[in-house]
Formats: structure tokens, sequence, C-alpha cells
């Protein structure tokens, strides 16, 4: 019995339980629990600060937990220095060594491992292919772009073909369109190799587009773990529902004249339309507030509303139609929202002790 | 097909120097304390131990007569140095710090000045190097040099003849506390020398505090309606003084403990330093010598806290 | 837009001669020593200079004096670069990273022996070696350079340090490196030329220290102190000048050295887009 539960236990790449990392006063992590599947593409996405970074140290080997236990494929992890473990990183900063050219960089691994020369230049050609990079590897770092040296760090965590890859941020000093185009082709990576990416990253839209599976972080604990479609559609909290997008947190009593229930919930500003002349369906809840602002968006055009309770609420409409139509609404303006009762999702209050 | 298999295998991670590594790695506290008991015992055994037994000998008692040590502990070394004879060599080279960091930082701004704000890529590497050098030349062959610069009929009296200066050298060693009967035995000469010496120190820290002052902040000045002058007044030498006062402590400290250039250059008149050196050597008195050195250290540490307030540490 | 260029208005004519006339004051001195070597005249310091000859090398090289003093110091320097570099090293390795009780207690004692006026150091490590009945000579020497050395090598490699990402060693340590193979593959390497500029700095302040050494020499003479000691002979004045060139450059070369080794600070080892 305890050998099947060792073998179930061997699909997790990365098992986290009831970990904490305090830093003097502050508690960076605090009694998080997770469990990541093995070849699954995995997100933690928070504000900076909220813990998620110190989360990969742990499984790095960086730092140490001041409590808890980390288990990476099934063995215990808390003691072990980084390079006792099957795991490999992409540096947010890249840590190309300076005084190695590309290709000493990436077969730096394999080295220290006591590959032999040939076998392992052979081995880093064959990953710096991988990565698109053949040929570059005379190359010192600091001959290469951005883009090309992000490719480098992947490739050099990936030549010792570790079951778990760490990503920290590693997208973030690109510019956008080098980091749209790195976000397929990391996806497609995952995909081709079937390891367990782990991905740190303060960028919602990334963090929705890439993952199988998210980790919301919110001071040092986690809110929500769950598929990227679940966290926009479903947020847990309000902290999630506002940093996952844009959302409507409204609260108190106008939340319980409308839900009929105390807590708060969250409207997407999507959702909301401006109510037509027809009344309102038995599905559907109004609201009466005054615009107050409009920013054309370009895609979409964002309305500011303020409600008669103070509150303010926005509603975000396409802008799907070819033809310019002349602007319907002026800031000034009362104005009524309308949507439906089931695009409300009740938040609760406190964050959930467990993130399972 | 041997060596290929060979390749593969990975070397076994179980040597000596492996589990070390695991250790430390596991005991980050160990680690720290191997790397700092060796520089800690040099320093604690060696250095400090040196100056506790300095400072403890400053308690011992010299017999005049028999010009013996013994480990008798009094307080009358202390008391010596209030003597008025003490007390002189005391301001005179507490004058002559005080004069050298004065004129090192007059003749250093313009200098660190131009470096800061009119010299870029070649040329500022060219200053800097062209400052670091004489910095780092030999302490004695400077001051040979300038024994040789001032001695009678070396290269000062040369120059001076030429121009046909001669009479105003003449007057200007002629004033008392200024002057003496050569160049090379006035006060004048071993003051050049010393701000020679010591003038680098002083330049590259005002350079370092001026070079730190954002151009903005420049253009701002002059923005809100300034002139030069006024920007020269009101913002760069307010920022520049702790560059100044960061160099001067060099200046300050390296003179007062210095006893090899009074001895070559000037007039006779005991410097601490010097006295220092004699009464450890020619008298043999330790006792009165490691009392004597408490003066520059105490000196020291008055003008460190002086200059802590101009913001110097955080020029250094 | 280069930001100097900006700022780069033009100097006046006073600030221009001021500036190099400063640099011209600090050169002079050095030029004399240069210009005194090669001088024909066998006594006296006379200006202009009667001719040119290289005849005072031969002289100087050939005299025992000379040639202990030069074998002395340069055995003082490189044993005292090599304790300073190593516990230099040390030093910087245990402070520049990690935040611990008495911290800025061990850098302040660090810069110590060089804050202190030479006289202080010289005599206290005097007192020491007389209370321990240790006879004065190349070991105390080595002892008393060794520690005001030791401050030069740790400046310059906690810059270094300081400068080079620590990620680097925790990417070392990721991809399988245990703590002496990130040492050997990716710290040292690092490190190299700092040590090297570190050193060569060591040795030349070591070269040509004379205040503390006067203290600690006993019967010893270095360089420094057979030049101090000539300065009282006249007639011997074309050999000092001669020594007195050679000590000039084996302390100013190392300067040129170390300024070729640590330059362009500004870039930081290791940091990707920057």
């Amino acid at each position: 019995m305890v050998f099947l539960l060792e073998l179930l236990d061997m699909t997790l790449a990365v098992q986290f339980t009831g970990v904490s990392r305090v830093f003097g006063e502050v508690k960076a992590v605090d009694q998080v629990s997770i469990d990541i599947q093995d070849g699954e593409f995995f997100s933690m996405l928070g504000p900076s600060g909220s813990g998620k970074t110190t989360c990969l140290r742990l499984i790095a080997g960086f730092e140490q937990p001041s409590a808890g236990s980390i288990r990476i494929h099934g063995q215990e992890a808390v003691g072990l220095a980084p390079y006792q473990r099957d795991v490999n990183t992409v540096f947010q900063d890249y840590a190309l060594f300076p005084h190695m050219n590309v290709l000493d960089n990436v077969a730096y691994g394999l080295k220290v491992k006591g590959v032999g020369k040939s076998e392992r230049y052979a081995r880093a050609e064959e990953t710096l292919a991988l990565v698109a990079l053949d040929g570059y590897g005379a190359r010192k770092p600091a001959q290469l772009s951005g883009g090309q040296r992000q490719r480098v760090a992947l490739a050099r965590a990936l030549v010792n073909r570790p079951r778990v890859l760490l990503l920290d941020e590693p997208l973030g000093a690109l510019d956008l369109k080098l980091r749209e185009q790195m976000q397929g082709e990391l996806k497609k990576l995952q995909r081709q190799l079937g390891i367990t990416f782990i991905f740190v990253t303060h960028d919602q839209t990334e963090a929705l587009s890439m993952s199988d599976r998210v980790a919301v972080f919110n001071k040092g604990r986690i809110e929500q773990v769950d598929s990227p479609r679940n966290l926009y559609m479903k947020p847990a909290t309000a902290f999630v529902a506002e940093f996952v997008g844009t959302s409507n947190v409204l609260r108190g009593e106008l939340a319980k004249r409308l839900t009929g229930q105390a807590l708060p919930f969250s409207i997407r500003p999507e959702h909301i339309r401006f109510a037509d002349d027809q009344a309102a369906g038995s599905g559907e809840v109004e609201v009466c507030g005054l615009l107050h602002d409009i920013q054309y968006q370009g895609a979409a055009t964002r309305y500011e509303i303020q409600l008669e309770n103070g509150q303010n609420l926005s509603i975000s409409q396409a802008n799907d139609q070819w033809q310019a139509g002349a602007p319907v609404y002026q800031p000034g303006q009362p104005v009524t929202a309308r949507w439906a009762r089931a695009a409300m999702i009740a938040l609760q209050d406190a964050i959930p002790g467990e993130g399972r | 097909m041997e060596a290929s298999l060979k390749a593969r295998t990975p070397r076994p991670a179980n040597g000596p120097l492996h589990r070390l590594s695991n250790l430390l790695y596991r005991k980050p506290n160990l680690y720290l304390a191997l790397l700092l008991i060796p520089p800690l015992l040099w320093f604690g055994a060696v250095y400090f131990g040196s100056l506790l037994t300095l400072l403890w000998q400053g308690f011992y008692t010299f017999d005049d007569y028999s010009m013996t040590v013994t480990p008798q502990l009094t307080l009358d070394n202390l008391a010596a140095l209030f003597l008025p004879a003490n007390y002189d060599i005391i301001l005179r080279t507490l004058s002559m710090a005080i004069a050298v960091s004065l004129a090192s930082a007059l003749l250093a701004f313009p200098i660190a000045y131009y470096m800061a704000r009119y010299t870029s890529g070649k040329t500022k590497a060219f200053f800097y190097i062209a400052v670091m050098l004489p910095m780092w030349a030999s302490y004695i062959v400077k001051t040979y040099a300038w024994t040789l610069l001032l001695a009678k009929g070396g290269v000062a009296q040369w120059f001076v003849d030429q121009l046909g200066l001669a009479p105003v050298l003449h007057f200007i060693l002629s004033i008392p506390g200024v002057g003496g009967s050569t160049l090379s035995t006035s006060h004048l000469g071993r003051f050049l020398v010393f701000l020679y010496i010591w003038l680098p120190f002083m330049i590259l820290p005002i350079q370092a505090a001026l070079e730190r002052l954002p151009p903005s902040l420049l253009q701002a000045s002059a923005d809100l309606g300034a002139r030069p002058w006024q920007t020269f007044v009101q913002v760069i030498l307010p920022l520049s003084i702790p560059g100044i006062a960061a160099g001067s402590i060099f200046t300050f400290s390296l003179t007062l403990g210095d006893f090899i250039v009074p001895q070559l250059i000037g007039p006779p008149g005991f410097f601490i330093g010097s006295m220092v050196y004699v009464q450890q050597g020619a008298v043999g008195n330790m006792p009165m010598a490691a009392a004597f050195t408490l003066v520059p250290i105490v000196l020291i540490a008055i003008y460190l806290s002086i200059v802590k307030r101009l913001g110097a540490f955080d020029a250094l | 837009m280069h930001s100097d260029s900006s700022a780069q208005g033009r100097a006046s004519w006073g600030l221009k001669l001021a500036a190099w006339g400063g640099l011209v004051f600090l050169h002079f001195p050095i030029l004399i020593i240069f210009i005194y070597a090669f001088n024909t005249e066998s006594a006296g310091f006379s200006f202009p200079p009667r001719g040119f000859t290289l005849n005072w090398f031969s002289v100087a090289l050939a005299r025992p004096d000379v040639l202990e003093a030069i074998t002395l110091s340069a055995q003082v320097a490189c044993l005292a670069t090599a304790i300073a570099l190593i516990l230099g090293t040390l030093a910087a390795a245990a402070l520049y990273r990690r935040d611990f009780f008495g911290k800025e207690g061990i850098s302040l004692m660090l810069i110590l022996p060089i804050a202190l006026p030479g006289i202080v150091t010289g005599l206290a490590l005097l007192a020491a070696f007389k209370t321990l009945g240790i006879e004065p000579g190349m070991f105390t020497i080595i002892v008393g350079h060794a520690t005001f050395c030791v401050v030069i090598v740790y400046n310059n490699v906690i810059a270094r340090f300081r400068r080079t990402s620590y990620s680097l060693i925790e990417a070392s340590m990721d991809l399988g490196a245990d703590g002496w193979q990130t040492f050997r593959y990716i710290i040292l390497p690092n490190l190299g030329s700092a040590l090297l500029a570190g050193g060569m700095l060591a040795f030349a302040l070591s070269f040509d220290e004379i205040i503390v050494t006067t203290f600690t020499a006993g019967h010893e003479r270095t360089l420094p102190l057979w030049l101090l000691n000539q300065l009282s002979r006249p007639r011997d004045v074309p050999v000092t000048n001669v020594v007195a060139m050679l000590v000039m450059l084996v302390t100013m070369l190392p300067i040129l050295g170390a300024y070729y080794l640590t330059r362009g600070g500004e870039s930081v080892a290791g940091s990707g887009g920057k």
C-alpha cells in the first residue's frame, strides 16, 4: 500500500507541503502547499514580493525552507544543495558566464558532471540547434542580442536533460514582439520535450496564454491554483479577480441587494452592457450611475461609471463594428448598466489556507 | 567503443572535496567561519596585539640615568606630552598638516573639476592615469627628487635665476615662519614637498564627487536663471565638499604621521613623527615614543569626527 | 545622445591652464629623476645636466649593497603580497554578500593599518616583536608589509565580487557544479584580473614602504631604506640617481597594469540585457 502511494507520488514533479521561508521578520513564503504534475506547464503568478520567486528558489535549492517539506519526483529535497537536484534554472538575468563562449556555457553542466570533451560539445551543439542557435557556439555572451542570450540560457539549462525546468521571469527583459514570439516557442519546446516547466512571472497575460495551470501568489500565500480559464472565469478571491485581468469587485449593501448574499462578487467589464429600452430580464440585474470617463482603447472602449453608492464600475465594449458610428455616450451623462445574474462570481473574503 | 562508454560514465561525486562542499553548503556559518578565521587571526593576533602592546608600554617607566625601561606603570609619559617643548612639536606638525590640506584642496579643485566636467573617454583616462602614476610612484624617490630640485644650484635655483626672480625668492625666504636660509632648509620648501606628495590623494576624491554630480542638476540651475558663477557657488561647490573633506583625511593624517620629509627638507625642529622615531631609536625611550603615538591618533580621531559631518565618509 | 557631451561646454583658459599646469607640477619631479639618472656628472645636483651616459647603470648594478637591497625588497614584496592575496581574498569572500554581526567592524579593522599613521603601526609592531623576543629582520618586515597590503587586495577583490552577479554562482551550482568546481571554473576566472591587479598594487606598496619598515627592519636594509641612507652620502649621488629611477619604475608600472586589468568597471559581468 505504501509502495502504491509512492508510485502515485512519482507522477508529481514537485510537491510542497506546508512550506514556509522566513527572512528575519518577513514571511516570504507562508505555509504553501502545491502539487505540480509531471510534464505540466505550471506558472507562478503574482506581484513582486508575493513569494513566487522564493518558491522557485526553494525548488532550485538556492534557498532552504524554514519549515515544511519539498519533494522533487518523490525525493525529499530539503537539505540538498542545488547541484544535488535534477532541476535546472533559466535565470532572470540569464547569468551567462561572461568568460566562456556560448558553446562552453551550454556544455558547462556536462563538464562538471565529468562528460568527455567530444561528447559534451556534440550534445551542446545539439541543444543549441534545439533553440535555433546552431553556429553561434564561438561567440561570447556579450556579442549576442537579448533574445539570443535568452536562448543560450535556455539551452544551457536543458543540456542536462532535467526533469524539471525552472524559469524565473525569463522574458521580462525582452521587448513585446520578441516576448510574444518566445512565449510560443517555449510552449512548443515544453510539449516537444515533455518535461515539467515551472514558470515564474508577474505578467498575467503570459501566465494565462502559456500554462496548463497557474498558481496566484499574494503576500507569501497561494490564493488559487487553477487552469487559466477557470482562473479568469471563476476567480476564488477578490485578489485573483483583480490581479488576473480587470474586474469590478462590488461589496457591501450593493452586493447584498444584487446577489442576496453578504459576500463580495466580481463582474468582468466586458460582461456588462448598457441597458436598452427593454426592461431587464429575470436573469439580469441593473445598476444606475453617472458616466464620468471614456477611454478609447482601439479594440474596445472603456467606460467608467460612478455608482450611486460611490463605487466605481468599469464597462468594456468591443469595437467590433467596422463602421465607426457616432459616439452614443458622453461623460456626465446618467446611465444604466445591466448584466446577467450568472456572470457574477461570488468571492471568498479571506485567503484560503491551502492552495491545492 | 570503450572510450565513449567511459566518457558517458559521470565521475563519481563522492570525493573528499565534494563531501566538504556538501557539508559547507548545509552549514553556511561554518563556511563563513572558515573564510574569516585566517584574516581574523592575523589581524587579531598580529595587529591588535601589537597596538595593545604599544598602548600598554606607554605606561612603562623610563629611567633617565640608566637609560632603561622598567615595566612599572606610570602616567609620567602622558603628562610629559603637555610639556611646552612637546606642545611646540604638536603645534608645528598640526599647522603644517592644516596648511597642506588647505593648499592641496585649492590646487586639486581645478584639476578635479576639469577632469570631471570637461574630459571624456581617452582624455579622462589619460588624466586619471596621470594623477594615479605620481600617487603610486615611490614616496622616498619623490622626496629625493625634491631634494634635488631644491638643492643649492639645483633645478629650482636655475629657473629662478633664468627668470630673474632671485630678489623675489630672497624676499620670500626672509619672511619669518615661511622662509629659511635656503629653499631646501625653509618651511616653504618642506611645505611644497608635502603638498606635492599628497596632492593626488586630494584630486581623486574631489573628482569622484564631481563626477557623481548629474549634468541635469547644472542645467536645472541654469534653467532657473543662475549665472555660471552662481551655479558654481550655489550648486557645484556645496556638492563637492564631501569630496574635499574625504581628500583632506589623507592629506591631514599623512602629513601628521610623517617623519621622513621633515628630516630631509626644511629647518630643524621636530615633527610628531620625528619625535617618536628619535625617542624610540636614538634615545631608546620606548614608553615616551609609545605615549607620543597617542597624539596623532587623538588628532586624527578629532579630525575624522569633524569631517564626518561634512559627509567625507560617503565620498571615500 | 551621449550624456557627457551635453554637459561639456568649453573650459575657460584659466581652468585649462590650472588643470594642465597641475599635471606638469605632478610629473616634473619624476622627470627630474629620469634626467639625472643619465647625467654624466659624478657629484652635485647642478642643472641643466652636463651630458648623457648609461655608465652609472653598470656601476650601480655592480654594487653588492644595491643588489642585496633589491633582492631583499623583492623577496619581502613577493611574500607580503602572497600573504595579502590569501587573507584579502578570504576576507572579501566572507564580507561581500552575507550580513552578520561585526561585519562593519571587520572591514574597519582591515583599513586601520593604512588609516593610522605608519609610525603607529611600525612602533606597535616593534613593541610587540621586542616583547616576544623576536629579532627584527626579514620576517618582521614581511609581517608588517602583509598587514597593510591586505586591504589593497581586499578592495580590489570585493569590488569584483560586487560587480559579478551572484546568479553566476547559483547558475553554476544549478548546473551540477559543487562548491569547489564553482570556485575553479567560475569564481577564479572572474576574479583573476582583480587578483592580479590587487597583487601588483600590493607589491608596489610593499616595495616602496619606508615608514613602517624603519621600525621593523632591524639591521636589514630594504631598497627604500638604502635610498634614505644614501641621501646623507653626497659622493654616491650618481648611483643613488640610477637606483631612484629603478624604484620609481617598479612602483609606477604596476599601477598602469592594474588600471588596464580593472578598467571597464561599468559593464556588469553576467547581467543580461543591460
